[in-house]
């Protein structure tokens, strides 16, 4: 671990300008926003993050939960996933949600780990986390170790020559599947980033992450009003039945109407490089009936451009197994 | 008296918590309430850290070390390489004393595996030392990809371990055979609790604060690699978070820190990290094991082979003994085991929870398996039809064996005559459920053991060995076995163990402390009670004239035979007459381990049975329940007893299902050298586990019968599981862990 300063901030405005100061909000920042620390400090013990300066921001009031006017639901950064998990609006309206916070990590991690640290959740290819081995993503331009690696946990989907790591986070996918909006303050004032635009593919730059800049503060996370009658569900496959990163997941919303399917959104985990939405798998089956079949086939195409690895072909496979399990679940077909 | 009877589990006419009955931890409220003291926690006045640079590399020369940056850091005191470390000798290889790692550390520049400890800085604070550390910068030469391949050929021609009549030939004529080849990868010992040394050096002395499985053994191997006389170095481990085998022998960092406090003149504290736990402190070397069985077709055995090969490292061959059940588990003419090494660019191997036969067992017992699909016939059965009459492989009868009640008491609690064998036809509310067994076998043997009794004149005793508790029990046994021995409530009895200084005591390894002691005490035991009656006849008003051998002894008192206990005198009373402030008995027992004609073959035996269940929707592979019964002679205390097995046969679920330990091939490096990526066992993965004591007490190995529980639990479960995934899936593993990957194959649905 490198020295660092540590300030606590009272402020949303003392946080931001803090983090202004740095060159970049990705990987490198010299300035880090600490919430629970669940993934920062293990990094910085690992050398993997490097920040001179960590500003607390455990004290600002980004800790409730509330329903909007028009329906929407406000959650702020600093919420802690087991709050979240066990909201009751949560767990009635975005049952998706729940069951993905509650597949995470350890019932002690998720006591500390925040909404918005759970967002900006590093991968876990091991190479990233080794200081001395090769890697794209903690030093740009060094190659990619886990690409004739261990890959077996990696990505399929969204991967680049350069780097083939996964998201980790289960939250993301559900919140991906939920069409979640990223409320961001900045330099110049408030954004909202709809989930899906927040996190960037690897390609040739796989240092960055997510469109955050210098400075930049997750604030709030929003989710839509619930659609009417629909149904969630998230189903996390996995080698032992706790504490472990997924193979594969599968976040589900569902509604149908006169026996046809009215409304889905589907979202992969374990296999992408980012939370992965599978607008493809969702117009296969919008408007068609919800039978074990059509949603296998579904699965089909949410993995149609699948670029697996020496280790983890069988993703493809299990994904898709997963994929149909969950639609056959929600559907209760 | 018979060893074919099981013990009475009845009432005994006493208050005495006594052997055979249940009794919780006496050291659990000391754990729980963090009073007890593991080795990392002692703290002296002036202590510094120490922290090892590990090498980056696994393959190359130490060309040069810059410690300048560190140096200059907070806190930092002194920087360790092999220039100024001082000088450590060698265990000779003759010596009884035991160590994996023979080469101590920063002996030469080269680096054999990654993570070899190339300097060690000592700070004021941890967090200095580790900083410090990270900035030490060592440049090699001749850096080569190391060689980590997991596939093994024999270094060398393979060494036949043991033989009886023509194998081949009998293989070659057998109504039905099987041939395959079973692989175990590289298992690292995960104990929550760290390795940890805090030494102290007073100019003459060592005081050691260590991990240790075996302390009389770590203060041999210490006094000599440090040059100094064993009774200038004292080893103290008060209580351990576990060890697994990997506490066993002394490891490098032991040195190291005995090195920085002699230098320094200050206690010394070392703790291994996690990530080095995977690189410096052993682990179980990965096994591949050709098994071949030829039967008739009555299923009798005509041919059992098996060659096995295991890795290990490059200055030091620890054998992992997949053989060493072979020979005498079940009956068959001809039968070879062979073994080979093949070296590797990996940190030395050691002892793992059953070293040997459990790798051995695995591959073993998944063969039959596969026989007993070829022959058509029951698992259980074929084993019942093989049951040996005497150890074959030595000639000799067995102490006490009874493999053929683990098998039909198994089968009975578990349910067994109502499986269907046919692949995938079991089912449970949409879920396909997997069927399979294992027998499996340990060593019962006695290493040496003295141990010493006193009888205190306030009425309380005192045990003392220099042995250790790795967290099993030992503590709760000597308890009871002195409680029972000398007549007194369980918490008279003051249980001194964990210093070197003590009556030396046996190591915490290979099943065998409980057996040891149990000779060594009861002779303790007994002095102590004769002095006591002795003084009671000399000296005691109220025995005036009464022969010792009138007297007896019960709840804490002494009393005429020809009167009630309650008539007698308390053991206080009888002491403060006599003007004594205790009487002590001391005891001796020599072991049974490494006896070259042993009259007896001893050993412990069980059988698991597993259920699985298979959802093939969604490729979910789970454990379900295990019952397991097992002979493992007397159990003295049924409650930790169970818990042992428990532990084991989980710890055996993990390692048929996901432990692996996983060297990249650039660096050497164990990739996922941490607890989230070293897939173990969860609480959510246990399943029900009902464990069955047969409880014969084997009075050949002890007087009270009682053999060891540590590792059986272990032993050919993977076999149960793999056996009964496989009667779930139709797809055989032959190689661990089970992935989900390998089950995508299966065919039912």
């Amino acid at each position: 671990m490198e020295p660092f300063t540590y300030s606590r901030a009272s402020q949303t405005r003392d946080a931001i300008a803090a983090a202004a100061n740095a060159s970049t909000a990705q990987q490198g920042a010299e300035v880090r926003f600490v919430a629970g620390g669940t993934t920062l400090i293990d990094l910085m013990k690992l050398n993997v993050e490097r920040p001179q300066q960590v500003v607390d921001i455990n004290h600002l009031p980004l800790s409730e939960v509330e329903t909007l006017a028009d329906g929407r639901l406000k959650i702020g950064a600093l919420v802690r996933n087991s709050d979240l998990a066990h909201h009751s609006v949560v767990q009635r309206d975005y049952a998706v949600l729940s069951e993905a916070l509650l597949a995470g990590a350890s019932t002690q991690l998720r006591n500390m780990a925040s909404t918005g640290g759970n967002l900006l959740q590093r991968t876990r290819c091991n190479y990233f986390r080794d200081a001395d081995m090769p890697c794209n993503k903690r030093e740009p331009g060094s190659g990619c170790s886990a690409i004739k690696g261990a890959n077996r946990n990696l990505a399929i989907l969204g991967t680049s020559d350069h780097c083939i790591a996964t998201n980790p986070s289960d939250m993301n996918v559900a919140l991906a599947a939920l069409e979640a909006v990223i409320v961001v303050q900045g330099t110049q004032g408030e954004r909202q980033v709809p989930i899906d635009a927040f996190f960037l593919l690897p390609g040739t730059t796989p240092e960055r992450e997510t469109v955050l800049q210098p400075g930049d503060l997750i604030t709030h996370v929003l989710l839509p009003a619930p659609v009417k009658g629909s149904r969630s569900h998230y189903l996390k496959l996995r080698d032992r039945a706790s504490y472990e990163f997924a193979l594969a997941s599968a976040a589900v919303v569902f509604a149908t109407e006169a026996g046809k399917i009215s409304h889905v959104r589907i979202a992969l985990g374990g296999v992408g490089t980012k939370p992965w939405r599978s607008p493809e798998a969702e117009k296969a089956l919008q408007g068609h009936s919800p039978t074990p079949e059509n949603f296998a086939a579904a699965a089909a195409v949410a993995l149609r451009d699948a670029q697996p690895q020496n280790e983890n072909a069988f993703k493809v496979d299990l994904a898709q197994r997963c994929l149909t399990h969950a639609l056959t679940t929600v559907a209760n077909v | 008296m018979s060893t074919d009877t099981p013990s009475s589990d009845k009432t005994v006419a006493t208050s005495l918590p006594v052997i055979g009955r249940s009794a919780t931890r006496i050291d659990g409220p000391l754990k729980v309430s963090g009073v007890a003291r593991y080795s990392s926690d002692f703290h002296f006045p002036g202590m510094l850290y120490a922290v090892p640079v590990c090498a980056r590399i696994a393959s190359g020369t130490i060309q040069s070390i810059d410690t300048a940056a560190a140096a200059a850091m907070p806190g930092v005191q002194k920087i360790y390489t092999r220039e100024n470390i001082g000088t450590f000798y060698r265990v000779p290889k003759s010596s009884k004393a035991q160590i994996d790692e023979r080469r101590p550390p920063l002996e030469d520049d080269e680096v054999r595996y990654y993570g070899q400890y190339v300097a060690v800085v000592v700070a004021d604070t941890f967090e200095q030392a580790t900083a410090a550390a990270d900035k030490v910068v060592a440049t090699y030469a001749g850096t080569k990809a190391p060689d980590v391949r997991m596939k093994l050929s024999p270094d060398e021609k393979p060494e036949t371990d043991t033989e009886r009549g023509d194998p081949d030939k009998a293989f070659g004529k057998a109504a039905v055979t099987v041939d395959h080849v079973y692989t175990t990868p590289p298992e690292t010992h995960n104990p929550i609790e760290l390795h940890a040394s805090v030494a102290l050096w007073d100019g003459d002395r060592f005081t050691l604060y260590e991990t240790s499985q075996a302390i009389m053994n770590h203060r041999a191997v210490m006094a000599k690699m440090l040059g100094v006389p064993q009774e200038n170095l004292r080893v103290i481990t008060e209580y351990l978070g576990s060890g697994f085998g990997g506490k066993l022998w002394p490891w490098p960092h032991a040195l190291l820190a005995a090195a920085a406090a002699r230098d320094l003149h200050r206690p010394i504290k070392l703790v291994v990290t996690r990530q080095m736990m995977f690189h410096n402190v052993g682990h179980r070397t990965n096994t591949q094991q050709r098994v071949r069985l030829g039967a008739g077709k009555d299923g009798k055995l005509v041919s059992l082979q098996q060659d096995f090969i295991q890795h290990s490292s490059r200055l030091d061959d620890t054998k992992e003994d997949c053989g060493e059940a072979t020979g005498f588990l079940y009956s068959t003419p001809n039968l070879r085991v062979t073994s080979a090494f093949a070296r590797r660019d990996i940190a030395p191997n050691t002892s793992m929870r059953g070293p040997g036969a459990v790798p051995g067992l695995y591959a073993v017992e998944s063969a039959m398996d596969e026989l007993a699909i070829a022959l058509k016939m029951d698992p259980v059965e074929l084993r019942l039809i093989n049951e040996p009459e005497i150890d074959e492989s030595k000639n000799i009868p067995f102490s006490s064996r009874h493999l053929k009640e683990c098998l039909t008491t198994g089968a009975e609690t578990f349910g067994w005559s109502k499986r269907n064998p046919a692949v995938g036809s079991m089912r449970d509310k949409g879920v396909i459920l997997g069927w399979g067994m294992a027998a499996c076998s340990w060593i019962a043997s006695r290493a040496d053991a003295t141990a010493s009794v006193m009888i205190n004149a306030d009425g309380s005793v005192r045990v003392a060995s220099g042995t250790q508790d790795i967290g099993t029990g030992t503590y709760t046994m000597l308890a009871q076995m002195v409680s029972e021995l000398i007549g007194v409530d369980m918490d008279k009895v003051k249980v001194v163990i964990g210093d070197s200084g003590l009556p030396a005591g046996p190591f915490s390894g290979g099943s065998m402390a409980t057996a040891s002691l149990i000779p060594a005490v009861a002779q303790a035991s007994r002095e102590a009670i004769e002095q006591l009656l002795k003084s009671a006849s000399e000296s005691d008003a109220a025995f005036a004239k009464v022969d010792a051998d009138e007297l007896a002894f019960t709840n804490g008192r002494v009393y005429r035979k020809n009167e009630s206990p309650e008539q007698g005198r308390r053991f206080e009373d009888v002491l403060n007459a006599a003007r004594l402030g205790h009487v002590e008995g001391s005891g001796k027992a020599k072991g049974t381990m490494g006896d070259k004609h042993p009259k007896y073959s001893s050993h412990s035996y069980g059988a698991h049975f597993v259920e699985v269940s298979w959802e093939p929707a969604i490729a979910r592979l789970r454990i379900k329940r295990v019952v397991s019964v097992i002979d493992a002679g007397k159990i003295i205390n049924p409650m930790t007893g169970r818990n042992q097995i428990e532990g084991a046969v989980t710890m055996g679920i993990g390692m048929a299902l996901f432990e692996e330990t996983r060297y990249d091939a650039r660096n050497g490096m164990a990739i996922n050298s941490n607890l989230a990526d070293y897939v173990m066992v969860t609480h959510a993965d246990a399943p029900d586990i009902d464990v069955v004591f047969l409880d014969y007490p084997d009075t050949k190995l002890n007087e009270v019968g009682a053999r060891g529980i540590g590792e059986i639990g272990i032993a050919g479960l993977a076999a149960a599981v793999t056996a009964a995934v496989h009667h779930a899936t139709g797809v055989r593993v032959r190689d661990l862990p089970v992935h989900v990957e390998d089950l995508l194959v299966s065919k039912v649905a």
